[in-house]
């Protein structure tokens, strides 16, 4: 079978399954015997990669699979094919939604903790509409409250493969020089004040018991954080 | 996600009266330029109408996010607030609402009272124990903060990642729908019978029969059979049914044709054992049936003589 054919039957699959395809899924499309494996497969997807480079058009791999799409370059002008405007989230909900896709599995009540407001009942029930959001377990505290996470659905949508590819989140900086007036005990350990990276810095320089405790010391502050 | 740049009067005025003169100041961000100069306040008589602070006050998502927004709004280090100031503003955030009567989410008040609590702690002496671990009072909060406004960014962050609807369309071809997927079997001539013989069996389940008495006279009948024995000849019995006419028909016929022989008006005659029956115009007077004998029982001609 020539490498021609496979990559013109994953293109046409692709463009008329109407979802996103998996490798195994694509490479199920074929007859059995000359059935194409796993790196003809991959192959074919990085050529047309290459293809689709100088077109309006880019292939791309989520958490369900490899689809083709239109490159978000051309939004403004495809965005008016449609007369309704795309939908806009309300800051509430975006910060439920980022909440739960970072601190999966969290509960109403540490959204509530972290964002010191109730959480509003018809934001969970929209993301859980949508998809985005379902519950993936429960607590076993008092209550059994539902453990929150995000489903491949949120990822597809935001063209994620997977949540490590979530932008990182922002570091917590470390409360420094808090107040001259304070005598802290820890004041003659400057390691523990300042942010981690540099705190294993200057550890690295002091005796190896010590480097341990200012390490540990900096995690305790950090997780404390 | 831009605030409106509303700023409350009394709020900036006393932010800069009592700032503490041991913090550097920072100035207020202009919120306008005009004619070259930075203009932070708003002119003292400008009306705010109760709407449009209530739609200020919606725009932000709890106390934590109005804080952040206080703090911010004055380029303040977010780790070294100066919480007497702070404190002050929310407050006069926190009347202005219950001022205007605007419905305060419990949340507000307890910051209100967090804050308090904190500003009074800063007042307290510290203790002198050098072992007791004592954190600075605003840490708690500093740290609430910093989570909050940690999430805060990565939902604005999520809000400009490119996402399906609205910055990318699944692109996608219309497929012949002509899908000769599978191979059908052949069917032969005689399933298809088979079926249809099933399909005729079924289909008289639910047809309807319509049974009417056929007006059939017996006497009309022996009428009929009389005239065919006409002549003295010997007709076939069997032809003097006609097999078309039906069981009715030929039933009739037969009642007929046995009243005639019990009226004596025919003879039957069979001229061997299994032999063909044959029926003939009765020969009377001489011929005379004994009661109680079944006519078709009369036998051959010749045995009259002996009956009698």
């Amino acid at each position: 079978m020539s490498e021609h054919h496979i990559r013109n039957v994953l293109e046409a699959a692709m463009l008329a399954a109407g979802k996103p395809m998996s490798a195994a899924e694509l490479a199920q499309l074929f007859d059995e015997d000359g059935r194409p494996d796993k790196a003809a497969i991959t192959t074919a997807l990085d050529e047309l990669v290459a293809l689709y480079a100088d077109r309006a058009i880019e292939l791309k791999e989520t958490a369900s699979g490899w689809r083709i799409q239109v490159r978000a370059n051309y939004a403004r002008e495809i965005g008016r094919l449609w007369p309704e405007r795309p939908q806009k989230y309300s800051r509430a909900l975006l910060e439920t939604l980022a909440l739960i896709a970072y601190r999966q599995p969290i509960t109403r009540a540490e959204i509530e903790s972290v964002r010191g407001v109730a959480v509003n009942p018809n934001i969970v029930k929209t993301l859980m509409e949508r998809e985005w959001v379902r519950v993936v377990g429960h607590r076993d505290v008092p209550g059994h409250p539902e453990l929150l996470g995000t489903t491949k659905t949120f990822l597809d949508y935001f063209g994620l493969r997977s949540l490590e590819e979530m932008p990182p989140l922002a570091e917590l900086k470390a409360m420094a020089d808090l107040n001259p007036q304070l005598d802290l005990p820890v004041a003659d350990e400057p390691a523990l004040l300042a942010v981690p990276a540099e705190a294993v810095d200057v550890a690295e320089g002091v005796e190896a018991t010590e480097a341990v405790e200012a390490t540990e010391a900096v995690e305790a502050l950090d997780a404390k954080a | 996600m831009a605030k409106p740049e509303l700023k409350l009067v009394p709020t900036a005025n006393e932010a800069s009266d009592s700032y503490e003169s041991a913090t550097p100041s920072q100035a207020e961000m202009p919120f306008a330029v005009v004619q070259g100069e930075p203009i932070t306040q708003l002119p003292r008589d400008l009306y705010i109408p109760p709407q449009a602070l209530e739609v200020f006050l919606e725009a932000f998502e709890g106390p934590l996010d109005l804080l952040l927004y206080l703090i911010r709004r004055q380029n303040l280090d977010i780790l070294d607030i100066p919480l007497a100031d702070i404190t002050k503003q929310y407050m006069n955030y926190i009347e202005l609402m219950q001022e205007l009567q605007l419905e305060l989410a419990g949340e507000y008040m307890l910051m209100a009272a967090t804050l308090a609590e904190i500003k009074s702690r800063m007042l307290l002496p510290r203790s002198t124990d050098p072992t007791a671990e004592e954190a600075d009072p605003r840490a708690d909060l500093v740290r609430r903060l910093q989570e909050y406004e940690r999430y805060k960014q990565a939902a604005e962050t999520i809000d400009r990642m490119p996402r399906e609807e609205r910055d990318t369309w699944p692109a996608s071809a219309e497929v012949d729908v002509r899908r000769p997927a599978s191979t059908l079997p052949t069917v032969t001539l005689q399933e298809m019978i088979v079926a249809f013989r099933d399909v005729v069996a079924r289909a008289a389940m639910f047809g309807h029969l319509h049974v009417q008495r056929e007006r059939l006279s017996v006497r009309a009948r022996m009428t009929d059979v009389l005239a065919a024995v006409e002549g003295g000849g010997f007709v076939e019995f069997l032809r003097l049914f006609e097999a078309e006419e039906g069981r009715m028909g030929v039933t009739v016929t037969f009642i007929a044709i046995l009243e005639l022989v019990r009226e004596g008006l025919i003879d039957l005659v069979q001229t061997e054992t299994y032999g063909p029956l044959h029926v003939r115009a009765a020969q009377a007077p001489r011929l005379r049936l004994v009661d109680g004998v079944s006519p078709v029982d009369t036998g051959p001609v010749e045995n009259d003589e002996e009956i009698r």
